[in-house]
């Protein structure tokens, strides 16, 4: 018998590409297909039970073998156990999706920092030491890696289905999602929410690479400046510096080692400085004033891209101590920068 | 307790004289008619013809999904080919269909009534839904929405171009179209119960449809409210949903799903009740554990308010709201176990028979378990990261949607047909279309589980070419479904002159509907019945027969 | 149907209300059995509706809670400048229109045509005074610029006019006053649209009243509809503080 070739075609293809799940190429992966095929076999033995159940009887009690049907009311025992067990299940399925979720979710505290910014229809990843890439992200393996996300216009989701890893990338907030890539390959980046035209053209690829191949790719790819370098540059041009300059008598805090310590508010409520927290008080200051402050830092909103916010937002993050500051500081008087904010007022004398 | 139920002669059956259809002729007793029979079939017409106008773009978003290059139309295109195909089929089939057709038909019938509480804001739920449909179809004329069926802020209300508006719109209306539907159900079963027909005498369809009604009653308005931000946000420019103002766009999500979940509810919850009826009527015995399963719906609807931001998992709605969520989502996937359970245990030590509307409840039983525990999934916050927004999604949408409810109301219609027309529809094709429907169902959604969990997104106009084979098979599903929905249009219509004349009562079911004439009277009961037995009790349908034999003799 | 002549009506026999022991009403439709019936049903889906509507604008009550929550100040300039005395001049007007709306429905009940007509015709009036004055108010509030939208500018609350003693705003939050903007248009608007809504009803109800169709025991539609005045009466005692009176001086 003759095959035609485009059905041939077809079925070489089916048995060499009947994947049942992509690469496992993460640290959750492993875990999450565990889950998956545990819901896959309560599924299973669901339905063959159910259909068992309705198979025996269809046959047994047809109208030709069982012609006089038998009135039950009901029974309270085996309805209890058809809600008791599914639950039960469910319940157990409940627990184990959080605890995967939280692992998910909640990163290392020593995952490295990359920044992606979403829009229409790019992903655009930016690497603290100053590399860009646009719809490709290169990670080394064996390191936890942390995504901090922000549209620019429409929701997107950042999707890396051989991490088994997604995560909305929403304007104007920070997201988060953390993995920790195990093999070296290039995966598909998806973005799964849709966002307009283009929305399936808004794909790229994920490189894992080896640590030692990851540290060459690094050197070779990098723009020069650092994010951190870049934030500096704009924390000087944009006047940030005239506030925050460290010193006793500015009239904005001292930013150096602010990244990830509790804040006490003028309303009286604690806040950390979290990447989010940073970069919500250059764009809305009035609504995080710190205890002690004038409400009097102007916002920046419409003066920053969402690139220079990262940029100014790992500056801050690096700030251990104020020599930077005030090296700048020197600089920038040197060169007449005018001040930007009003000087009127002074910190308040606690 | 055993009952012997034969069906009747029905060579014998002539058609009544007098009846809801030819009580009055000419388009404007149709179109001006307070009728519930006569109104449910407007809508059994408006809502076909919608399910063909979204049965065509389902059939363009597979052709494209032939292949993995975007080929055959651009990306704006095919978005606005899915954007078609859910909006109409959510808001102008899904939504209406087994209440404002079945339901509206049979839910003052089988209570004993004469007609709904308010005729003629029924007449006007008819009206409102067609203009929506008028809406929907400018829109489409006028070049069509993109947005996606969800609306997502502010994609729709700043970043595209096309009918947002008149789009959404429509939905508002019909959104009132469902709201008077469900308070007009609401009413009739509080306040037109005939004699003797105590809440525990319902049919369970009318217990359905009730929880339905409810949904849809405290439901649709938050999503009407919603759309009419989003229609301002793009018209005048207010901010509520805006980043750029200062608004919040979760906002929107919130206020979308709150309705949205509850919606896909409403869609099933009517489905549910016909398969009680179908069940017990062709298993010759009562559903299995009656209070259960109406306890069950009234459970759905009810916890069904409190799962909405499960929609929301990978948001960044906080941590412990997900927990909270994922919980609630938990629970609410129980009562809908225990309904498949009860339908299963009450063909225990029936009297089984296969007809037509029977394929169907096996199709749907076998389909909504599947389409139910793959809820499960979605609804486990780690599993819901990695298939969110991917076709393991869409696949489980349309095994509830497609599989559940559009088997449940194809049954229906099989079931009712004789009582709705007077005649039956041909048996024999009609089973040949129920297998088709649901061969064609598994081969086109089944593969989308396997696609999505490789990771394959929805809403892709391309994707990559490793997840071909799959889509090929859906779509060569979908092509055997396309046949599978056509069928029995050609053989319903047939029927209407050539089917064989029904008889009261086809099926020997004990529902009041079948007590009386096929087709019924406009009046529905010549004299207000006075119920004295429970729902599905054979044993008083036999001693009744007998007593007219005796009668007649 | 007034209470004395439910009263008169012995309890219907829990069997089967019989057509033949009483004269249907002439307002009776054909498909309840009983008058009370009809009545019990009519007021039900009112309620109901008046359910509907309830979510309707509790989204709104939602949203706007959920900002005045995060953008308190700029809620609280922002509603200083409405004006104050037209929104309690216009909730004045309100509930007299709730109260010779009440007189109506009693003069339905007492059966009397002649104040059931002049109450109606107040109700009537009563509106239009409240939705002139809310013209008058969006008037100013277009002057202002506080619309939102293109023309919207944030100048008063950043630089509040001279005597005025709310501080002023910095830009950032300035901005989230157009926030409240929205919700305030969004509120008020949709809820004037009820009452636009309300006043064309009720000028359904007096030309059908004109015969004494409610004056002889068919209370009913002009009880829902008092049912449904009332209710958006009541939304607007939510609104007036909510919106006017945030944090007045």
């Amino acid at each position: 018998m003759q095959i035609s070739p485009v059905l041939w075609q077809f079925l070489t293809k089916w048995l060499t590409s009947s994947a049942l799940w992509p690469d496992q190429a993460s640290t959750i992966a492993p875990w999450a297909d565990a889950l998956y095929i545990f819901l896959w076999l309560m599924t299973v033995v669901g339905v063959i039970l159910v259909g068992a159940l309705v198979l025996t009887f269809a046959i047994r009690y047809r109208k030709e073998r069982h012609p006089e049907a038998v009135q039950i009311e009901g029974s309270t025992l085996l309805e209890a156990t058809w809600t008791i067990i599914p639950l039960g299940i469910f319940l157990f399925v409940f627990v184990w999706g959080a605890w995967l979720y939280f692992r998910i979710y909640n990163p290392p505290a020593d995952a490295m920092q990359v920044y992606v910014v979403g829009k229409q229809w790019m992903w655009k990843a930016e690497h603290p030491g100053g590399q860009h890439e646009i719809n490709a992200l290169h990670v080394p393996s064996g390191r936890p890696v942390q995504l901090t996300m922000i549209s620019q216009d429409v929701f997107h989701s950042y999707s890396i289905p051989a991490f088994r890893v997604k995560r909305e990338v929403i304007p104007g907030r920070y997201t988060t999602v953390w993995f920790n890539a195990t093999k070296p390959g290039t995966y598909h980046l998806f973005c799964t929410q849709y966002c307009g035209t283009l929305h399936s053209g808004m794909i790229g690829e994920i490189t894992v690479m080896d640590p030692a191949d990851y540290q060459k790719w690094t050197e070779e790819s990098t723009s020069g400046m650092s994010l951190a370098q870049n934030g500096e540059r704009l924390f000087a041009s944009l006047g940030c510096i005239s506030c925050h300059s460290g010193n006793a008598t500015a009239s904005g805090p001292n930013l150096a080692g602010v990244y990830g310590s509790k804040i006490k508010m003028d309303d009286g409520t604690e806040q950390v400085a979290t990447d989010g927290f940073l970069r919500d008080v250059i764009l809305n200051p009035s609504q995080h004033v710190p205890y002690g402050y004038k409400p009097i830092m102007p916002t920046y909103q419409g003066q920053i891209s969402e690139e220079g916010l990262i940029d100014l937002v790992e500056y801050i993050k690096g700030l251990k101590t104020n020599y930077r500051v005030q090296q700048t500081l020197d600089t920038s008087k040197s060169d007449d920068a005018a001040p930007i904010t009003p000087v009127a007022s002074q910190k308040v004398t606690q | 307790m055993s009952t012997i139920i034969s069906l009747p002669d029905q060579s014998t059956a002539t058609l009544p004289k007098k009846n809801y259809i030819n009580a009055e002729h000419g388009l404007l007793s149709w179109l001006l008619t307070a009728d519930h029979k006569r109104i449910a079939l407007l809508y059994l017409f408006s809502i076909t013809f919608f399910f063909f106008i979204g049965g065509f773009f389902a059939g363009m978003v597979r052709l494209e999904l032939l292949t993995p290059a975007g080929d055959l139309m651009a990306a704006d295109t095919y978005n606005k080919m899915f954007t078609m195909h859910g909006i109409v089929m959510i808001f102008l089939f899904l939504v209406p269909s087994v209440p404002a057709t079945l339901g509206n038909f049979f839910l003052p019938i089988m209570i004993g009534a004469k007609d709904l509480a308010f005729p003629k804001i029924n007449l006007l739920s008819w009206y409102l839904y067609m203009v929506a449909g008028v809406f929907v179809i400018t829109t489409l004329v006028l070049g069509g929405v993109d947005t996606g069926w969800t609306f997502t802020t502010p994609l729709s209300t700043h970043y595209l171009n096309t009918h947002v508006a008149t789009t959404a719109t429509g939905i508002f209306i019909a959104g009132f179209s469902s709201i008077f539907t469900g308070l007009n159900f609401i009413v009739t079963v509080h306040r037109m119960r005939a004699p003797g027909m105590t809440w525990f005498r319902l049919p369970l369809f009318v217990w359905s449809n009730y929880a339905a009604s409810v949904l849809m009653v405290l439901g649709t308005p938050v999503l009407a409210i919603a759309i009419v931000l989003v229609a301002l946000e793009r018209t005048i420019g207010i901010g509520v949903f805006d980043p750029t103002k200062g608004g919040d766009p979760l906002l929107f999500q919130h206020l979308f799903w709150f309705y949205s979940h509850p919606a896909v509810y409403i869609m099933i919850l009517p489905g549910f009740g016909v398969i009680s009826e179908v069940v017990s009527t062709f298993t010759r015995k009562r559903v299995f554990g009656y209070t259960a399963v109406a306890f069950s719906s009234v459970a759905i609807a009810v916890f069904g308010f409190f799962v909405w931001a499960h929609h929301m998992f990978i948001m960044g709605v906080s941590n412990y709201s997900a927990l909270v969520f994922s919980l609630l989502t938990m629970l609410v996937a129980v009562p809908s176990a225990i309904k498949i359970f009860n339908w299963a245990f009450t063909m225990q030590k029936g009297s089984i028979t296969f007809e037509t509307p029977m394929l169907y409840v096996f199709g749907f039983i076998g389909l909504f378990t599947i389409g139910g525990l793959t809820g499960v999934f979605l609804g486990s916050l780690g599993m819901d990261v990695m298939l969110t927004e991917t076709y393991f999604v869409v696949a489980h949408f349309h095994f509830v949607m497609v599989g559940g409810m559009l088997m449940a109301f194809l049954a229906g219609i099989h079931f009712w047909w004789p009582k709705m027309t007077g005649r039956m529809y041909p048996e024999g094709v009609s089973k040949f279309a129920a297998v088709v429907t649901f061969i064609g169902f598994i081969l086109t959604f089944f593969p989308q589980f396997v696609v999505g969990y490789l990771g394959m997104p929805r809403r892709y106009a391309a994707y990559p070419p490793e997840y071909q084979v799959l889509n090929v098979l859906s779509t060569a599903g979908a092509t055997v479904l396309g046949v599978g929905y056509m069928l029995p249009l050609f053989y319903l219509a047939w029927s209407l002159k050539y089917g064989a004349i029904a008889g009261s009562n086809p099926w020997q079911a004990t529902g009041l509907e079948w007590q009386i004439q096929s087709p019924p009277l406009t009046e529905n009961f010549t004299e207000t019945p006075i119920v004295t037995q429970e729902a599905y009790d054979y044993e008083w349908l036999a001693k009744k027969q007998e007593r007219e034999l005796q009668h007649v003799g | 149907m007034s209470i004395a002549s439910t009263i008169t009506h012995p309890p219907e026999p829990e069997i089967h209300p019989s057509h033949d022991v009483h004269e249907h009403p002439f307002y009776q439709k054909h498909h309840f059995e009983t008058a009370e019936q009809q009545r019990e049903a009519a007021s039900f889906g009112m309620w109901l509706f008046l359910l509907t509507e309830i979510m309707f604008f509790g989204g709104l009550f939602f949203a706007y809670l959920l900002y005045r929550n995060w953008y308190y100040e700029a809620f609280v300039s922002a509603s200083n400048s409405l004006n104050m005395p037209l929104g309690l001049l216009n909730t004045i007007v309100l509930i007299s229109s709730s109260f010779t709306m009440a007189m109506a429905v009693h003069s339905s009940e007492i059966r009397d045509l002649k104040k059931l007509k002049l109450f109606l015709w107040l109700t009537i009036l009563l509106g239009f005074v409240f939705l002139g004055i809310k013209t008058v108010e969006y008037h100013d509030k277009f002057v202002e610029h506080h619309v939102p939208g293109a023309s919207f500018d944030i100048k008063d609350f950043v630089n509040p006019p001279k005597g005025s003693l709310d501080k002023p705003l910095t830009v950032d939050m300035a901005n989230k006053t157009q926030i409240y903007f929205s919700l305030y248009f969004a509120m008020t608007g949709v809820h004037a649209l009820h009452m636009i809504i309300g006043i064309a009803i009720l000028f359904v109800l007096v030309w059908k009243a004109r015969t004494g169709l409610y004056t002889s025991g068919y209370v009913q539609p002009i009880e829902n509809f008092g049912l449904y005045w009332h209710f958006v009466d009541i939304v607007w005692i939510f609104l007036f503080p909510f919106l006017y009176l945030i944090n007045r001086h």
